[in-house]
Order: C-alpha cells, then sequence, then structure tokens
C-alpha cells in the first residue's frame, strides 16, 4: 500500500512538545534543558508543567550539553534543546567528550533545522547538522517525516540507552503516516512500492519524494520511496535490499549533500554499482527568503528536482 | 570622515533609525524589534559622530570598525548603515528578499559596511580583538566598537575573548553591553542572571563606565573616555529599554522577536513621526 | 633539502619560512605551540604570533578579525579541538565570509595514541568536508606539507589542514609537482586502486608492495586535498582499474572514503572498500602502529580489503541496466 501525503499538516515541534509533556508525566526522570528558545522548541510545555524539571541555561549551549551529561551520570533522563545549527555546532565538542564517548543517556533536539528558519538566514540554518552528528560513535540520529512520527521518535528515544540526536523543521508539515505506523529506530520503510528506481528520503523530504513519485507514475516511471527516519545506525541490509534490481537511486535531503542521507546510502551502497544522484543542498550555505517554500525551490529541493533525477537515471544521463 | 552632528540632531537620526526598523519589520512578519530599539541610540552616536567611517571607501584602512555581536539587531545596523549612505535606503525594503542584500543577519560578504557575519551570539567580541591586534601591528589607530546583549554574555566565549582583550591590553576595543534586562524567552535574571555586571567586567580587567544608554550625553561622553583611556578595554554598560520608543515593545519581552499587527504597525509610526516632530525645532 | 620528520615540525619551519616572506602572516595557537611547532614561529616573530591560551573559540575568531583586517591568519591546535571546540566558529565565522584563516590542527587520527579518545581527532575531515567554502587538506609527507603550506598561504580563502604527530617517512622527492585539488600517483597498477590521505598513503604503498607478490597491481593514489576532491582520478579509477580501497587514519564515515563514494555516485559507481576506524572510538596505546594494527588500519588491514575487493568483484555480475561511463 502507498502512503499519500495528505493535505493536513502539523508543526513538529509542537507535535514534539506535547510527546516530551507525556513522557515527562510518564517518566519522572525526564528532565528538559534549553538555551533561551524553549518557547520555540517548545520544552516550554514541561517547563510550565514540571518546572522543577526544567533548566533554563541561558544562551550557553555548551555548559548545557555538559550539565546534561551530569545529569545523566546521576540516572536522569535529560533532553536538550536548541536550534539544530546551535546545538549541534555550538556544543559539537561537549557532545562528543562528555556524552558520546562515555555513551550517556543524552537526547539532542534540534530544532528549527534545514531552511526552515528562513527569514534569519545562514547562521540560523542548520544545513551540516546529520554529518556532523552521524560522524560521532554511540550516536542514534533520527529524522521523522511527519508530526505522527515525531511523537514515535520521543518515545522511542527516551527507550534507547546512549546518545541520541532528533532533527525537527520548523514549519507545518503534511501528515504522511498515520497514528498506528509502525516506528522503529534503525529500520527503513517502505512507503510506496516500485519497481524502476528506488527514492531514499528523510524528514521534510519524505512528502516531496512521494509527491515526485505521484508524477514520475504520470511519465510511466514506477519509483519506490523509502522512509529513512534513522540515518545511524542505518539499514545498511534495508537500503541494499531496497536496490536491488533498481536502475538506479535518489536520496533527498533537506541537508548539504556531503555527509548527510546520501552520502549514508552511498557508504552502505559501496560494494555494489548501482548509479545514485544526491537531491540536497549543494554544499553552500543557506541565505534568508520570505518563506521556507521559496528556499526549498531555490535550492532545488522540490518535487520537480526528484523527478528530473530520476528521470535522468532512467535514461541512463549523467549528474549535470 | 566623523559627521559632527548635535545632539539634537542624534537624536532625529535615532528617531529615523527606529522608523527604519519598524518599517522593515512591517505588518505580520517578526523582527527583532525589542533588541534593535534598544541599542538604535548607541548605533546612532557611533555612526553620525564617533567612528571614523567613510561610505565611500567602505574598506579604507586605519578606520574605525563595529561589530554588532548581538547580530539579530542587524536592523538597527542596516538603518545606520543605509542612512550614513553605505547603500541606497532602498534597499532596505528588500530585508530578507531571497537574493537581498540585506539578511537576517549581518553577512560581510553582501552589504557594504558590515565588518563581521554575526547571528551566532558571543562571537563579535573576540573577532574584534582579532581585528585590534592587527591594527596595532600595523600601527593603525582605528577603534573596534561592539555591541554586545545582556543574554549574548551567557556565551562562555565572551568571556574567553574578554580575558584575552584585557590580557592584551587592547585598549582599542570599546565594546558596549545593551543591557536591556530581557532576552529571547524573558527577563535575564530569570533566564541566567549574570548580574553583577560592572563588577564582573571590572574583575576580568575592564575599565567600565556606566550610563544610561538612551541620553546622548551620557553617551557621547562615555565614548570620549573610552577613546582616552590607556592600557585595558572598555566596556560601556548601557542600561537601556528593550523596544525603547515604541510603547507597546517597551520592556516587553513579546518584542524579542515579535509580530505587529495594523494597528501596532500605524502607532509605532505615529509615535516616532510625533517624536520626530517634536525635535524638529531644536537646534 | 627536506627530512624525514614529523609533518608538524616541517609546518613549523614552513611558517618560518613564510613569515620571512611575507609581513601578513600571523599565527595563532590554543596554548600547544610546543606541539603544534608554532612555537618556531613565535620564536622568529614574536610580535606577529598570539597565544591565546586554551581557548579554541576565541582563537578562531580573532583569526577572523585579523584576516578581516588584511592579515594571513594560521591558527593551531589539536585536530579534536581545532574542529570541535571551535566547529561553529569555523563554520560561522571563517568559512561563511570566505575568511583568510588556515586552520592547521595537528596530532590527528590514532596517530595521537598516548593521550586516548579525547585527544585523537577521528572525525575531523567529516566535519570540516560538511562545511561550505572550505578547503580540507591532508598531506602525507614533509615534502608535501611543506608545499601544501606554502600553497595555503598564497590561495585565499579558508583552509583546514590536518597533520599527524609523529615521523613521517618521505614519500615524494622534493619536485613533485604539488597542486591543492590534484592527487599524486605514488604507483602505477591496473587490478585496483588504493586512495590514501595523510598517514595512510605509507601503508598504502606498503600494502601494494605486498599485493604486487600476489600478482595484484594496485595502483596508489596521494589523496592530500579532501575538499575538493580530485574527481577526474577517482572516477579516471573506478573506470580505468577493478575497484577503490580508501585508507585514512579516520572514521570511516564522513571523510576519504565517503568523498570518493560521492565523487563516484552519480555516473560512475564503482565497488568501494574503505578502511578506516570502523565508527567506534579508539583508545589509548603507547605505539601508534600497534594501535592502527589493533583497529585494523594499518597496511595489512589494506591488503586484505584489497583482496577482498578483488575477490568480490570476480563474483559480482555487473547488472545489465548499467551503462558506460561517459567521458567526463
Amino acid at each position: 500500500m502507498s502512503r499519500v501525503v495528505t493535505t493536513k499538516t502539523q508543526n513538529p515541534r509542537v507535535a514534539y512538545g506535547e510527546a516530551l509533556l507525556e513522557l515527562a508525566a510518564h517518566n519522572p526522570n525526564v528532565v528538559a534543558l534549553d538555551a533561551d528558545l524553549c518557547k520555540s522548541t517548545m520544552s516550554t510545555l514541561v517547563q510550565e508543567k514540571y518546572p522543577e524539571r526544567f533548566f533554563e541555561m541561558g544562551i550557553a549551549e555548551q555548559n548545557m550539553a555538559a550539565t546534561a551529561a551530569g545529569l545523566a551520570l546521576s540516572g536522569k533522563l535529560p533532553f536538550i534543546h536548541s536550534f539544530a545549527v546551535f546545538v549541534s555546532g555550538r556544543a559539537y565538542d561537549q557532545i562528543r567528550q562528555a556524552i558520546c564517548t562515555a555513551r550517556l543517556n543524552v537526547k539532542i533536539v534540534g530544532s528549527s533545522a534545514g531552511l526552515s528558519d528562513f527569514g534569519d538566514g545562514a547562521t540560523h540554518q542548520s544545513i551540516e547538522d546529520m554529518a556532523l552528528m552521524r560522524t560521532l560513535p554511540q550516536m542514534t540520529v533520527l529524522s521523522p517525516c511527519d508530526a505522527y512520527e515525531v511523537k514515535k521518535a520521543v518515545w522511542a528515544m527516551a527507550e534507547r540507552e546512549g546518545p541520541v540526536y532528533l532533527r525537527l523543521s520548523r514549519n507545518d508539515v503534511p501528515w504522511v503516516t498515520e497514528a498506528d505506523t509502525p516506528f522503529e529506530i534503525g529500520r527503513i520503510q517502505q512507503f510506496r512500492p516500485g519497481k524502476d528506481l528506488v527514492i531514499f528520503a528523510t524528514g521534510t523530504m519524505v512528502a516531496t519524494a512521494l509527491e515526485a513519485a505521484r508524477q514520475l507514475a504520470a511519465c510511466g516511471i514506477s519509483a519506490k520511496i523509502v522512509n529513512v527516519a534513522t540515518l545511524k545506525p542505518l539499514d545498511e541490509a534495508g537500503i541494499q535490499r531496497e536496490s536491488q534490481g533498481m536502475h538506479g537511486v535518489v536520496t533527498v535531503e533537506e541537508h548539504t549533500v556531503i555527509g548527510g542521507l546520501g552520502s549514508a546510502v552511498l557508504e552502505a551502497l559501496s560494494g555494489s554499482r548501482v548509479p545514485v544522484q544526491r537531491i540536497g543542498i549543494r554544499d553552500g550555505f543557506g541565505t534568508s527568503g520570505m518563506s521556507h517554500a521559496e528556499l526549498l525551490e531555490h535550492y532545488g529541493l522540490t518535487a520537480t528536482a526528484v523527478v528530473g533525477a530520476a528521470s535522468e537515471l532512467m535514461e541512463g544521463r549523467t549528474a549535470p | 570622515m566623523r559627521t559632527t552632528e548635535s545632539l539634537p540632531e542624534l537624536q532625529r537620526k535615532a528617531c529615523r533609525l527606529r522608523q527604519h526598523i519598524i518599517r522593515m519589520v512591517g505588518v505580520g512578519k517578526a523582527g527583532h524589534i525589542g533588541g534593535s530599539c534598544s541599542c538604535a541610540d548607541l548605533v546612532a552616536a557611533l555612526y553620525f559622530r564617533v567612528m571614523q567611517v567613510d561610505p565611500a571607501q567602505p574598506d579604507k584602512p586605519g578606520r574605525d570598525r563595529f561589530i554588532l555581536s548581538k547580530g539579530h539587531a542587524a536592523l538597527a545596523l542596516y538603518a545606520a548603515l543605509a542612512e550614513r549612505g553605505f547603500f541606497p535606503v532602498a534597499e532596505l525594503d528588500r530585508l530578507k528578499q531571497l537574493g537581498a542584500m540585506l539578511q537576517g543577519h549581518p553577512d560581510r560578504l553582501r552589504t557594504p559596511g558590515v565588518e563581521a557575519n554575526t547571528g551566532s551570539l558571543g562571537q563579535g567580541l573576540s573577532i574584534a580583538n582579532g581585528m585590534a591586534l592587527a591594527a596595532r601591528l600595523d600601527g593603525s589607530d582605528g577603534r573596534m566598537y561592539v555591541i554586545l546583549g545582556d543574554g549574548e554574555i551567557n556565551e562562555g566565549q565572551v568571556w574567553e575573548a574578554a580575558m584575552f582583550a584585557a590580557f592584551h591590553r587592547l585598549d582599542h576595543v570599546i565594546a558596549i553591553l545593551d543591557r536591556n534586562g530581557l532576552q529571547a524567552m524573558g527577563p535575564t535574571k530569570t533566564r541566567l542572571d549574570t548580574e553583577p555586571l560592572s563588577e564582573k567586567w571590572r574583575a576580568f580587567g575592564w575599565f567600565v563606565i556606566e550610563i544610561n544608554g538612551h541620553d546622548f550625553g551620557q553617551i557621547l561622553n562615555a565614548f570620549n573616555q573610552a577613546k582616552a583611556h590607556r592600557g585595558s578595554p572598555t566596556l560601556i554598560l548601557a542600561h537601556t529599554v528593550k523596544g525603547k520608543g515604541i510603547s507597546f515593545a517597551e520592556n516587553n519581552g513579546a518584542f524579542h522577536n515579535g509580530i505587529m499587527n495594523q494597528e501596532q504597525f500605524n502607532l509605532a509610526n505615529r509615535e516616532l513621526e510625533a517624536a520626530l516632530d517634536g525635535l524638529q525645532d531644536q537646534p | 633539502m627536506t627530512e624525514a620528520q614529523p609533518n608538524r615540525v616541517t609546518y613549523g619551519s614552513t611558517l618560518v619560512e613564510l613569515g620571512h616572506r611575507n609581513p601578513r602572516i600571523v599565527v595563532l595557537d590554543a596554548d600547544v605551540p610546543k606541539s603544534t611547532n608554532t612555537c618556531q614561529f613565535q620564536q622568529a616573530f614574536p610580535d606577529r604570533f598570539f597565544n591565546c591560551g586554551v581557548a579554541e573559540q576565541n582563537m578562531i575568531c580573532v583569526a577572523a578579525g585579523l584576516a578581516a583586517s588584511g592579515k594571513i591568519a594560521f591558527a593551531s591546535t589539536f585536530a579534536v579541538f581545532a574542529s570541535m571546540r571551535a566547529c561553529e566558529q569555523i563554520r560561522t565565522s571563517v568559512a561563511y565570509p570566505r575568511l583568510n584563516v588556515k586552520i592547521v590542527a595537528t596530532n590527528a587520527g590514532l596517530d595521537n595514541a598516548g593521550d586516548g579518545v579525547t585527544h585523537q581527532g577521528i572525525e575531523d575531515l567529516a566535519i570540516m568536508r560538511s562545511i561550505p567554502n572550505l578547503t580540507v587538506l591532508s598531506p602525507s609527507d614533509p615534502v608535501t606539507t611543506r608545499k601544501a603550506v606554502l600553497a595555503v598561504a598564497q590561495q585565499d580563502g579558508p583552509i583546514y589542514m590536518r597533520l599527524g604527530r609523529n615521523l613521517s617517512p618521505l614519500l615524494h622527492n622534493e619536485n613533485v609537482d604539488f597542486q591543492i585539488g590534484r592527487m599524486i600517483r605514488l604507483r602505477e597498477g591496473t587490478d585496483l586502486t588504493i586512495i590514501a590521505t595523510g598517514n595512510m598513503a605509507h601503508a598504502a604503498v606498503t600494502a601494494a608492495k605486498a599485493l604486487s607478490e600476489q600478482g595484484i597491481q594496485a595502483r596508489v593514489l596521494d589523496c592530500h586535498t579532501i575538499k575538493p576532491i580530485d574527481r577526474e582520478a577517482i572516477l579516471a579509477a573506478a573506470n580505468e582499474t577493478m575497484g577503490i580501497v580508501t585508507a585514512e587514519d579516520h572514521s570511516i564515515i564522513g571523510g576519504l572514503g565517503s568523498a570518493v563514494c560521492e565523487a563516484l555516485s552519480e555516473c560512475c559507481p564503482a565497488l568501494v572498500r574503505r578502511v578506516g576506524l570502523k565508527d567506534c572510538f579508539a583508545s589509548s596505546g603507547r605505539d601508534y602502529r600497534k594501535l592502527l594494527a589493533y583497529f585494523q588500519m594499518d597496511a595489512t588491514a589494506i591488503q586484505a580489503e584489497a583482496e577482498a575487493l578483488m575477490q568480490s568483484r570476480r563474483a559480482v555480475k555487473v547488472p545489465s541496466m548499467l551503462t558506460e561511463c561517459p567521458a567526463i
């Protein structure tokens, strides 16, 4: 059965906040830390209901990460929050040294990821966070595709021992899954069958990929769509299985083409010779724009671009 | 060239900057009104009285340099640069548009007059230190002016930079702390209280001058003192009001990155017009 | 005449050479000048040297400020701290405004054996590669290190260069043609290609010799520029040999191996096997070579991967839908 992109949307940050609150109600060890962005990241919901379990760390991401390490070493389950660009970049050393090397149970939430903070420009647009986090041993990297998946990811990451990074977009995303769609860390999911080529997509780009598949079908190209909600640990066997017999592979991510989903899929397929086209930001910084959609268009992160890449693969042409 | 505006002229200029700030944000879109307005008087003093800069030669060696370390207050900087002639005022209408010169946070590659890319808090003072070292090597007398936010100083790097500046006796670094008491999520006192401020900076080896950040007499006097001071960097601790000049935004955390409705937009414009009118008759 | 010595020592002496030639050169260090060897510059030009203390983020931004004032700023510390502690500063204050800052990070990889995990930078290439506008270098021996340092001083814009800790044997002769973005062929071969970077170049040559005794002729390429990577050399390797083994003193995630896969991906997919740290933290060790052997990152490991590649190449039937790789 194929997933479809619905017209209903929800804000993934709100979904996240609600899930965190439910988790906090269920588990008294859950604590939340934020770097002066709680109303944006939505950790404010925990602050309001359980103020004794919320820690405002101020604009000091490194201190936040290392403090969370201390909390984890004392049996707590800390969730730390900031914009993806700051929590992944500014606190990177602390995440690696204090958290990952000791495999501590800290959950890192990168909000307003990708180009979704469209107005603020490059300093606030994280286009490398998945590459950074994927490089770290012991780290789990999650990139859910819609609000349902966000909630399931929150519960799953709380169950999973060790550091986890969760990437969230800033703006509303369409529903793609349903309340009872299974979610398992480390497993890809086929969202649409196909026999010509496979498109691996993550996060906000899953809806885009599904739309591309619809357009390709109208041109007689049958594209399989696979949701990669876990970039690490990557379901390498699944990637290889889904790629077998395909004319080619397309990857789609709201992220640089260096080091993220595209590179992960290439690494998994390095023992084969199937051509892969990576759709993502072509190694450049973001920029200010008037809307998220405008920026996605500008950087070629659209269904049209995916269709183009897929068509080229089918025709056996090279990438531009 | 340094301009020589009188105090009333500076007040008018600051009003004008605020008018630009409001127009750049417009109706229905978020903008950092609060933090831009709180430092508008300081920025006006710098660009229209204190700093030696030449819009025709934005890279002129030996110039004074300004870094807006609290980069989200870019609106104030853009307004001043436009008024000063670094680029046409019309560019202000294109703020944040795709391909525009004016980005959401300052970008030195795209905007004439911008000295450093800021927006990620806590980095500007370090950059100013580097510029000051270069100036010393080159025998240049240019000053490095940096405006920091009081929430921004939560960042550890700021204190690395503070130690460094004092250790290297960078007396051409003049930092201004825009102490408006509010950061993104609320009062600085309740998020991460960084008081006592003047004692901290003195303990780090800085010369500290405390002023009302909206009193041009005090502002100019502080800059004069700072420029004359030798042997250590100067921190001007400026007590300001977030959203100053816009009644509904003053001391209102909602306007850190707030949205105006049409009524508020109109009110802000009227208030600023009235303020300008009130200053017209002064020499 | 360049001697066999740690690349970081060559770095230090080349900085002095540069300092004499160009008054715009300034050097910063985060309190490890004796390790990075910027102490040589410090001695020669004390007024152009700035020890920033154990404060890497401030150091990188001070370097940015110097570069924004017309200087050519070299900033050094250990790879693990340069790439991580100051990650966001490199991204936002150096790379984004394209400033003329050269971050030369030493003691990279497991080469920093004794200090253990917190001091072993095994992710720096992946991190730096993902940042736009940044050139990323990883020279293998003293000859190419000297040429690389001279080249980066000439090239406008931000650079990250990683160097190891211990003695690097000479691999190249003095007259080798060094160009940023161009691999250097160390050995001819048409069975498979070994693309190695930094310390692994020497191991690659050793492995190639052993393979040759088994009748496998491996082409060996010294990839000193990770970004922009020499796509032409990689495509030629894919076209002219049966597969590629990559070797790096770095994680197999995100570094040289991934860069090679990316270069091949769209038009010339080939069999690639990656030698490197297998997505784990390493450990302290008394001896770098033993550490490499333990984590399967030495010449023996490269040889084993090459043999495995040859085996799998014979076994794999190339699917019929794959087209010939068009000329680039």
